[in-house]
């Protein structure tokens, strides 16, 4: 038979017949090649359970962990930022709560579309570049973890998105706790605020070892107290176990352990004082500090013009920013502890007491006010700031009418050294020990630093200048009004501060700061002069201040301060009409009371607005009286309000 | 009435051993189909359906005689190859492979038939020839076995391939083959299999390979079926976390776990005593079936039961192969416990002609 034809034919008996004959033979051969195979089955049989043996008893615990690794997600809780109180108890910076939008997104691709999608569904506005960022943390994020989209959704939105949430599988609306700034920009350099984490910040968390901590936080202290005490504000994380399924959806929790609350912060600040210097201020470049100096607590500090920090917390827009930035006010500046300023005539009752302290000076010593002053063997003039010079005096009227000659004369017997030395005493170019990350030691100059800064030496006639708090010398208001609660208390530490207690489950820790005597006077004496000198600016016939202070019920004292912006020349007098408006003086002023017992010192820096005791000291008046005499304060707040628009007392502007 | 009924039911050609075996392993499946589906009882039934609708194909295989599987496999099997041909230069596309027939009503593969069919038609080709099978024979048994399962190849689909060119070279390897054909054909196979990589495979199937070798390579790609299966059968452990309970199949971290992946399920919800409870019941079958091919009358039949055999314990192997991470992934179900009609009733005819093979005993005497 030839294949193919066969294989279509029925097959004749016959040759069934034949195959049937040879059956035994055959079936002997297919029974073996059987046999053989059931044996190889059996033997692949004991592969797999060689196999199977090894990966659930063998591999057990691997397996097992992978799986649970699997399932089991660890879900980090974000705690509660503490909260921000004045001293009285009012709310300064709070946790709203507010919906967010978040993406927990499982492939990227398709996470791209959806968030056109939802930004043109709900109209969130959101650009290329928040867009950006978006993707950006997508990339960086672990798996499963929630990346907000926004944190602003309205009521409406939320409907809008509850409808079509159907759609967008990967994002979800979840409410979270969001700082909020009630007082608006009354305290932004003071209590700071909060911003989303970058990538620097994420550096310096890993850096520190608070990773862990801050797995669930997305926002954190970039200012002010926010920023200087972010550790005790923060609180610590909690975490749940969930089981999650392949998606990352969670399906239920296995355990939970709630987070830490942060301490919540009680400032020294008293927000009505606060509030009260910075309408002072309103309008003005300028800043305020109140001090007590019994304790170094802050009772208000004002930087105008400031800036609402909720624009901060919501994530500020490229355009407001640089507004802000551009700003010819300058309004992101801090003008207590940041920016620089020539002290002038404030710290002549501090070269006061060097001079006495060190002998160069004693009650004494009688001085002629010459209208000038001139170096040995230099024609140069050093002048008074009254033409005609002020005659004889001693010490206290040196102090009283602010005279540059005396202390032109002090400085140049004195020296650098001894400037520097005692200067740095006082605080100058050290920083303060303030509570905040946003201070400038500013400048207390000497040899060593000229020779680095101006590879130049040290001049005599640089001395001179120093003596009246200008040339190269530059401090921070806050350093000034620290000298000058040093002086009040005597040479014993004011550090200066704004926590005054935190309060956490456990209690209420108050703050506590050093005021261990840091400058020793050889007499009681050297300290009591000076002041006494300050008590004659305000109270003395030829005080700077009288006319500021008059009729004040409590006793104070103080000393004002004009310092130049631009060198005048030697033959030209100071018109502040004739120069540019940046140019122009700056107005100082410190002052404290009561006398007898100082229970407040306070500084006021007016920039380019002329002399200190014309434009200053009447504020730094009004600031005493708020918080010594509030009730003069307020009757003249209100007979102000009834005058609003009349014309203003004219003041003889004086030294 | 009555009377003829139960006569009805007494004549109908069921091998009862074979039946139990069969009925006891696919309510395993069942029982695992319910949990890997989430408890889905659509699903459930729609599985079901397959099942009866297979077991019915069985019974009716079963009363058909051997000898008409022998009389009608090589008109079949070249109506198969004629499909095979049409598929090649008609059929449909789809990822890339050219598989389907796409009539209008239905579409199919033809390829899967040629699982069923091959060992009918190879098993009739040698039976008119002497046993044990001479030289020539075996070649054209052996062209037999590789016009369709190139045909297959050049689909591409390597995996029905191999199987098909297996299921029906058993049937020469039963009807005694020599031993030294046997030892060169290995070797050449040994030798070819480089070029083949080289030169023959698509990217996707060497992907597959690499990825067997290190599944850790691609943990979210094309590794990922494997590690999440090995993860599911390894935490199943000695008894295994529970019916229902298999986390890694609740929680949908493993893939395709009705179908192809339905042993990781069993193995994670019943741990190793669940492995051998199953491997029991399925030697059970196995023995049952070659006692069948042992004890049947013709050698059509007993070359026909012992290949079907063998194949049957082929598709067991390779799919715990491959979900235990012992070979690599191929589209290979669990014989009747995976989801899915094709392959349920595929697998059912076969055992329908055994029963058929084990139950026409008597008529072959004349």
């Amino acid at each position: 038979m030839i294949f193919p034809f066969s294989l279509f034919r029925k097959e004749t008996p016959a040759e069934r017949y034949r195959v049937k004959d040879k059956s035994d033979d055959e079936g002997n051969t297919v029974f073996g090649r059987l046999c053989f195979s059931m044996f190889v089955i059996i033997c692949l049989t004991c592969v797999l359970f060689v196999r199977e043996y090894r990966l659930q008893i063998q591999e057990y615990s691997t397996y097992e962990t992978k799986s649970d690794n699997n399932r089991i997600k660890i879900v980090p809780i974000a705690p509660d930022r503490g909260l921000i109180y004045d001293r009285n108890g009012v709310l300064l910076a709070e946790n709203r709560q507010v919906n967010a939008l978040v993406a927990t997104p499982s492939k990227s691709d398709d996470i791209k579309k959806a968030y056109d999608e939802i930004n043109g569904m709900l109209g969130l506005g959101l650009d290329e570049n928040d867009k950006k960022a978006f993707m950006e943390q997508i990339r960086q994020g672990r798996a499963f973890q929630q990346i907000p989209v926004t944190d602003k959704l309205t009521e409406k939105q939320m409907a809008v998105f509850a409808v079509n949430r159907f759609r967008f599988p990967e994002f979800s609306v979840v409410p979270k706790l969001k700082r909020f700034y009630p007082m608006g920009d009354l305290l932004t350099h003071v209590v700071g605020y909060v911003a989303r984490i970058n990538t620097k910040d994420q550096e310096k968390i890993d850096a520190e070892g608070k990773t862990e901590n801050y797995a669930a936080t997305q926002d954190i202290g970039k200012l002010g107290v926010e920023k200087y005490y972010e550790d005790l504000l923060h609180g610590k994380s909690g975490y749940r176990k969930v089981e999650v399924n392949n998606r990352g959806r969670e399906i239920r929790v296995i355990e939970s352990h709630a987070p830490t609350p942060g301490n919540d912060i009680y400032l020294t600040i008293d927000v009505n004082l606060q509030k009260k210097g910075y309408e002072l201020l309103k309008g003005k470049r300028a800043g305020l500090i109140m001090i007590d100096p019994n304790n170094g607590e802050i009772l208000a500090s004002v930087s105008s013009p400031s800036y609402d920090p909720n624009l901060f917390v919501r994530g500020i827009t490229r355009k407001e920013y640089s507004e802000l930035l551009n700003n010819p006010d300058r309004p992101l500046i801090n003008r207590v502890s940041v920016g620089n300023y020539s002290p002038a005539s404030t710290i002549k009752p501090l070269m006061a007491f060097m001079g006495l302290n060190e002998k160069m000076v004693t009650t004494g010593t009688r001085f002629f006010g010459a209208p000038y002053f001139t170096l040995p063997g230099s024609t140069h003039k050093f002048r008074d700031w009254r033409k005609w010079g002020h005659g004889w005096m001693d010490i206290y009227r040196a102090i009283e009418i602010s005279a540059d000659t005396f202390f032109y004369d002090l400085a140049y017997r004195s020296g650098i050294d001894r400037i520097n030395r005692y200067m740095s005493m006082f605080g100058f170019g050290q920083p303060s020990g303030i509570d905040v990350m946003e201070e400038s030691m500013a400048n207390l100059p000497s040899r060593d630093w000229k020779r680095a800064r101006h590879h130049r030496d040290w001049y005599p006639g640089d001395t001179v200048s120093i003596g009246i708090g200008q040339g190269y010398w530059t401090t921070t208001l806050l350093q000034l009004v620290r000298a000058h609660s040093i002086l009040t208390q005597h040479g014993h530490n004011v550090v200066p501060h704004f926590m005054l207690a935190s309060a956490s489950r456990e209690g209420r820790e108050q703050n506590v700061t050093d005021r261990s005597l840091i400058i020793k006077a050889n007499s009681e004496l050297n300290w009591k002069v000076p002041l006494q000198g300050m008590y004659l600016v305000v109270n003395g016939p030829e005080g700077t201040g009288r006319r500021a202070f008059a009729g004040a019920r409590y006793v104070a004292a103080g000393k004002s301060g004009t310092a130049q912006i631009i060198g005048i020349k030697q033959d030209q007098k100071y018109n502040a009409n004739a120069i540019r408006k940046e140019h122009r003086d700056n107005a100082l002023f410190v002052a404290f009371a009561p006398f007898d017992q100082p229970k407040v010192v306070a500084g006021i820096i007016l920039e380019n607005l002329g002399g200190g005791s014309r434009f200053a000291a009447p504020l730094v008046r009004r600031m005493l009286d708020a918080y010594l005499d509030p009730a003069t304060e307020k009757a003249r707040e209100e007979k102000l309000r009834k005058e609003a628009g009349e014309g203003t007392e004219e003041n003889g502007e004086e030294h | 009435m009555l009377k003829n009924l139960l006569r009805f039911i007494k004549g109908i050609k069921i091998d009862t051993p074979l039946f139990l075996g069969l009925l006891v392993l696919i309510g395993v499946g069942m029982l695992n189909l319910y949990s890997s589906s989430g408890q889905d009882m659509s699903m459930f039934l729609g599985q079901l359906r397959n099942v009866a609708l297979a077991l019915t194909f069985m019974l009716i295989l079963a009363q058909l005689p051997p000898d008409f599987y022998c009389r009608w496999a090589l008109p079949a099997y070249a109506g198969c190859v004629l499909l095979l041909i049409l598929v090649w230069k008609f059929g449909t596309v789809n990822m890339g492979a050219r598989r389907w027939l796409d009539l209008g009503i239905i579409k199919f593969q033809p390829s899967e038939f040629l699982k069923v069919i091959m060992p009918i038609a190879v098993a009739a080709f040698i039976t008119k020839r002497s046993i044990p099978i001479r030289f020539s024979y075996v070649i054209l048994a052996f062209l037999v076995v590789l016009i369709p399962t190139g045909l297959i190849v050049i689909q591409p689909d390597l995996g029905t391939a191999v199987l098909v060119a297996f299921s029906g070279s058993v049937v020469i390897f039963l009807a005694g083959m020599s031993k030294l054909l046997i030892c060169l054909i290995g070797g050449a196979a040994g030798a070819y299999i480089p070029i083949h990589w080289k030169f023959f495979m698509h990217d996707y199937q060497r992907q597959r390979i690499l990825t067997f070798m290190d599944p850790e390579s691609d943990p979210l790609g094309s590794g990922y079926h494997i590690i999440q299966s090995k993860i599911a059968i390894g935490s199943g452990g000695l008894f295994g976390k529970g019916w229902l309970n298999g986390t890694q199949t609740k929680l949908e971290f493993l893939p395709e776990r009705h179908t192809d992946f339905a042993y990781a399920v069993f193995a994670e919800e019943f741990g190793l005593v669940g492995f051998v409870l199953l491997m029991f019941m399925y030697l059970y079958v196995l023995f049952r079936s070659a006692y069948i091919s042992a004890h049947a009358s013709t050698t059509f039949g007993k070359l026909l039961g012992g290949a079907i055999t063998v194949t049957f314990f082929i598709y067991i192997f390779i799919n715990i192969g491959m979900v235990s991470g012992l070979l690599p992934v191929v589209g290979v179900p669990l014989p009747l416990i995976s989801f899915g009609g094709t392959s349920m009733v595929s697998i059912c005819a076969g055992f329908g002609i055994l029963m058929s093979i084990q139950t026409h005993k008597e008529e072959k005497l004349f």
